[in-house]
C-alpha cells in the first residue's frame, strides 16, 4: 500500500522525473506517426500492386507465348481447381503507342495487354480504376456517350477536379472527328485570299511563309465558339483521296505550326483545353479513310489506356489530359513468327485505367485478347485456338498463395511456364519498404533506449535524495523488495504516463497528419506532401493496433528496465546508514 | 481505546507477579571499519529489559548507544551475541523476518523524528499498517486504521494537524506525530533514541511526560537512550554505557 502512495507522491512532488519522460513521450509519438504513414504507405502500394496482378501468375517463358489457355486451365484446375476462385488468359507483348498531341505525332512504349473483358475483371481489380462508373460496374470496349469522372473516385475531396473529363466520350470523338472534315473541306477548297486578313496573320513570323500561318491561324479563329459551330455533313469526307498529298500537307502544316506555336504567344491561358483547335485536323489524313467508316459514328477497338499516358500532372495537383476518351490511337508491336514483323493497327480509347502505381498507368494499355491474337498471329487458322502468354489465377479468400505456386509449378514443365505471386514478382519492392520500416523502428526505439538513460540518471538521483526516507521505511519494516517495488512501480507510472501521452499524441497527428502537412506547407512556403509527385493526394496512414500496443509496451519496459538499477540500490541501502544520511 | 484497554498489564509492573524478561542481550559486540583499523564500537554489552518498564539507557555521545539500540531493533547485526526477543532469537532472523518483527513487535523514535516529507502527519502515522497490509486489506480496513489514527494523534495533542505536512510542524509536534506512529501497529517494545536530544527544555519535558503516561497507562516497554542524566530521570531504571560496556 506504501508503495503506492509513495509512489504517487512522487510522481506529483518530482517534476523532473516527468521531464526524463518526455523524450519517452516523443519517441512513442514519432514512432507510432512513423509507422502508421509507413503501413499507409505500403499498404497502399500493396494494394494497388495486388489489384493490378493477379493472385498467382502462371507465365510461358516464351515471348510468343504457350498454345490454347483452355487446356492449360482445365490442367490448372484439375491440379488446384479448390483453390482456385477464377482464371483468365493474357497476351502481352511490349509495343509503342502513337498518339497526336497538338497535331505531332508521339510515340511512347507502352506494354499491350490483351484482356478477356469479363474473366479479367473477376481475377484483379482492373475493372476497379476504370474511370467510367459503367465500365467500373460491367466493362465494354465500346466508347460511352459520356459521364466519365470529373472527380476521381478513388480519391477524397481533396483532389482537384478534372474538366476535361466532361467532354469525353462520343461527343469528343464526334467533334474531333467533324473539325478534320472541316478541316478536310478547307484544305479542298483552299484560296488563300479567303484567309490572308487575319489578325493572327499579322503576328506570324515574316519568316513563315504566309499561307502556312494563315492556314494555321485559321482554325484557331474559327475554333474560338468550339459548340456553336454547327457542321454539314460532309459527303466528300467519305470519298478516297490523294493520300501522298495529304502526307505532304500534312508535314508542312506540322512544321507551319511549330514555328507559329514557338513564335506567337498562347492564345488561352490552358493551352490544353483547345489543344484540338489549332493543329488537330492537319493530321486528319493519316486516318484510315474506309468507305464505310465515319469516325463520327464508328469506332476503333476498344483499348484501355494508363492514366499517366494520357495525362500528366501540374504543380497543382490537377491532371491535365493529352488525351481522352474518344480519341484514337495506334498501337504497333512484333507478331508472332519467325523472323517477327512490325504490325500497327488504329484503336479507340474507351476509357482510362488508373491504378495509381505510375510504373503500371504508364505502361500498360489494354486490348481485347482476341484482337490481340488475331492481329500477332497467335490463332491456329484450322482450329482457332489462340496462344496465351500468361494465365492470371484469383485464389479463394485465405489460401497461400505459395503453397498453390508450389503445387503448380511442380506439375508443369520449368522450362516453359514460370508460376509467381504477386509477391514474387513485386518482392524487391515490398522488400525495400519493409526494410525501411524495420530501420525507421530500430533508429527511434534507440531514441527511446536514450530516454531510458535519462530516467536511470534521473532515478539514480532520486534514490540518493531518497537515502534517509529509505530507511525510515526500512526501520518501520518495510522489506527491501516492497522499497525496490516504490521505484519500479514509480519507473512504471513514468513509462506509462510517457507512452500513454506519446501515444494519444501520435494517434492526434496521425488523425491530422494531412492538416498538419497542409499548415507546415503554409509556414515553410514548401509542399510536404507534393501531389505531383506522388499518385495519392493525401498522406495515407493506417494505425495498426498491434504496432501500437508494441510500442507502448516496449516503451514502458525500458522506462521500467532504467529503474531496475536505482531500485535495486535502494533496495540494498543499509537501514542504519541510510538513517544517518543527512 | 483498545491501547488504553491492555493496561491491565500494569500489576505486574506494581511488583504483583514476577517481572518477565522481554529482551536479553548476551555480549554484543559490534566494531566498525574505519580504513585498515577496526574500531569496537560495542565491546560485550548484557542487557535485560523487563516487560512494562521504563529503561534509560545513559552515556557519552560516542559511547555506542545508538549502535546498542539499532542491533536491539535488528537495524543492524551484531558481530557476536545473542539477542532474544520474547524468548525468539532475533539477531539471526532471516531478514524478511526482521523486517516483519520490526513492523509489528517494535516501535521506534529518533532524535531526528524521520517522518516521510512527503506524505501528512495521518498518513505518516498510518505508514506501519500500510507496510503490514496487502493493498487489499488495507483498502478493507481503512476506516477502522483512520480511527486509530486519528485517536493515536489525538492522544499525543495532534488532532488538529492531521492534514499537515511534517514540515508545518514544529520539533516537539514531529516527535509526537513519530510517537503516534511507533505505537499504530501496537507494539511490544518502543526503542527510543535520544527522542528529547533535538528539542528544547520544556518540549523535552512535554515528551517524556507523554512517553511517561505511555508507559504507565498502555503498560508499554520502553529503552532509551539519551546522554541527559535530566531526562533519564523519569526512567524505573537507568544503565550507564561506557566504553562499549554496561557500566552498572
Amino acid at each position: 500500500m506504501y508503495k503506492l502512495l509513495l509512489c504517487l507522491r512522487y510522481l506529483r512532488t518530482r517534476w523532473i522525473a516527468l521531464a526524463s519522460i518526455v523524450s519517452v513521450m516523443l519517441g512513442v509519438a514519432t514512432m507510432i506517426v512513423v509507422n502508421s504513414v509507413m503501413a499507409g504507405f505500403a499498404r497502399e502500394m500493396e494494394d494497388r500492386i495486388h489489384g493490378v496482378l493477379a493472385d498467382l501468375s502462371f507465365q510461358a517463358r516464351d515471348f510468343n507465348g504457350a498454345p490454347d489457355a483452355d487446356w492449360h486451365m482445365e490442367q490448372i484446375r484439375r491440379i488446384a481447381g479448390d483453390y482456385i476462385e477464377g482464371m483468365t488468359p493474357v497476351v502481352v507483348v511490349p509495343g509503342m503507342l502513337n498518339f497526336r498531341v497538338g497535331g505531332n505525332w508521339m510515340t511512347q512504349q507502352v506494354e499491350i495487354v490483351g484482356i478477356e473483358e469479363q474473366s479479367h475483371s473477376l481475377v484483379s481489380d482492373y475493372a476497379r480504376y476504370l474511370q467510367h462508373p459503367e465500365n467500373r460496374r460491367q466493362f465494354a470496349w465500346s466508347l460511352r456517350d459520356g459521364g466519365y469522372d470529373v472527380y476521381d473516385h478513388q480519391a477524397g475531396s481533396e483532389a482537384p477536379a478534372r474538366p476535361q473529363m466532361n467532354e469525353a466520350g462520343w461527343s469528343h470523338r464526334r467533334y474531333v472527328a467533324e473539325r478534320e472534315m472541316f478541316e478536310e473541306r478547307l484544305r479542298r477548297n483552299r484560296t488563300p485570299q479567303a484567309f490572308a486578313p487575319s489578325s493572327l496573320g499579322q503576328q506570324a513570323p515574316a519568316a513563315a511563309p504566309a499561307t502556312e500561318s494563315a492556314a494555321m491561324a485559321a482554325p484557331a479563329e474559327v475554333g474560338e465558339p468550339r459548340r456553336s459551330e454547327t457542321p454539314e455533313p460532309n459527303e466528300s469526307a467519305a470519298a478516297p483521296r490523294d493520300f501522298a498529298a495529304d502526307a505532304g500537307g500534312t508535314s508542312a502544316g506540322t512544321a507551319g505550326a511549330n514555328a507559329g506555336e514557338s513564335a506567337s504567344p498562347p492564345p488561352a491561358a490552358d493551352p490544353f483545353l483547345n489543344r484540338a483547335d489549332p493543329f488537330a485536323p492537319y493530321n486528319a489524313a493519316s486516318a484510315p479513310m474506309e468507305s464505310s467508316f465515319d469516325p463520327r459514328q464508328h469506332q476503333h477497338t476498344g483499348a484501355v489506356l494508363g492514366m499517366a499516358m494520357a495525362s500528366f500532372r501540374g504543380r497543382d495537383g490537377a491532371d491535365r489530359f493529352i488525351m481522352l476518351p474518344g480519341d484514337d490511337v495506334k498501337l504497333t508491336f512484333p507478331t508472332v513468327g519467325m523472323p517477327p514483323k512490325i504490325l500497327s493497327d488504329e484503336f479507340t480509347v474507351v476509357d482510362l485505367y488508373e491504378s495509381k502505381m505510375s510504373e503500371y498507368d504508364s505502361r500498360f494499355v489494354f486490348v481485347p485478347i482476341r484482337k490481340l491474337q488475331e492481329l500477332r498471329g497467335m490463332i491456329d487458322p484450322t482450329t482457332g485456338v489462340g496462344m496465351f502468354n500468361s494465365i492470371q489465377i484469383k485464389l479463394k479468400p485465405g489460401v497461400d498463395g505459395n503453397m498453390v505456386r508450389d503445387l503448380l509449378a511442380a506439375q508443369f514443365p520449368e522450362e516453359l511456364f514460370i508460376v509467381a505471386t504477386w509477391r514474387d514478382k513485386q518482392g524487391a519492392l515490398l522488400a525495400a519498404v519493409q526494410m525501411e520500416t524495420a530501420i525507421l523502428n530500430v533508429l527511434l526505439f534507440l531514441i527511446i533506449a536514450v530516454a531510458g538513460f535519462g530516467i536511470l540518471a534521473i532515478f539514480f538521483m532520486i534514490v540518493f535524495e531518497k537515502t534517509r526516507d529509505i530507511g525510515i521505511l526500512k526501520s518501520l519494516g518495510a522489506h527491501g523488495r516492497g522499497v525496490m517495488g516504490i521505484f519500479l512501480s514509480y519507473g512504471l507510472s513514468l513509462g506509462a504516463v510517457g507512452s500513454g501521452v506519446g501515444m494519444v499524441m501520435g494517434l492526434l497527428f496521425v488523425r491530422y497528419i494531412n492538416e498538419i502537412a497542409d499548415l507546415l506547407g503554409r509556414i515553410t512556403g514548401r509542399k510536404v506532401f507534393d501531389p505531383s509527385i506522388y499518385y495519392f493526394y493525401s498522406i495515407p496512414a493506417i494505425v495498426e493496433p498491434a504496432t501500437v500496443a508494441w510500442i507502448v509496451g516496449g516503451a514502458m519496459l525500458i522506462a521500467v528496465a532504467a529503474s531496475v538499477a536505482p531500485a535495486l540500490q535502494a533496495a540494498r541501502l543499509h537501514p542504519v546508514e541510510a538513517l544517518r544520511y543527512e | 481505546m483498545t491501547l488504553l484497554e491492555t493496561s491491565g498489564r500494569r500489576a505486574m509492573h506494581s511488583g504483583l507477579t514476577p517481572e518477565k524478561l522481554l529482551l536479553s542481550a548476551r555480549g554484543i559486540r559490534k566494531s566498525y571499519r574505519k580504513g585498515p583499523a577496526e574500531v569496537p564500537v560495542l565491546r560485550g554489552v548484557d542487557l535485560q529489559v523487563y516487560q512494562g518498564e521504563l529503561l534509560a539507557i545513559i552515556g557519552q555521545s560516542g559511547s555506542g548507544k545508538s549502535t546498542l539500540l539499532h542491533v536491539l531493533g535488528t537495524l543492524d547485526a551484531p558481530d557476536e551475541g545473542e539477542i532474544h526477543f520474547d524468548g525468539q532469537r532475533i539477531d539471526r532472523m532471516a531478514p524478511l523476518l526482521q523486517d516483519s518483527f520490526r513492523n509489528q513487535r517494535l516501535g521506534m523514535i529518533f532524535q531526528f523524528y524521520h517522518l516521510l516529507p512527503e506524505l501528512t502527519t495521518l498518513e505518516n502515522v498510518l505508514a506501519p499498517l500500510m507496510i503490514r497490509d496487502s493493498v487489499w486489506r488495507y483498502w478493507r480496513n481503512r476506516r477502522r486504521y483512520r480511527a486509530e489514527a486519528e485517536r493515536l494523534l489525538e492522544m499525543v495533542g495532534l488532532g488538529h494537524r492531521l492534514k499537515h505536512r511534517p514540515r508545518e510542524l514544529s520539533g516537539g509536534e514531529m516527535q509526537r506525530a513519530a510517537i503516534a506512529r511507533a505505537l499504530i501497529a501496537r507494539p511490544e517494545l518502543l526503542l527510543a533514541d535520544e527522542p528529547t536530544g533535538n528539542l528544547d527544555r520544556n518540549t523535552g519535558g512535554e515528551i517524556m511526560r507523554l512517553l511517561r503516561s505511555l508507559n504507565e497507562h498502555e503498560n508499554l516497554t520502553i529503552v532509551m537512550v539519551t546522554h541527559d542524566q535530566s531526562i533519564a530521570a523519569a526512567a524505573d531504571r537507568i544503565v550507564r554505557l561506557a566504553d562499549g560496556r554496561i557500566a552498572a
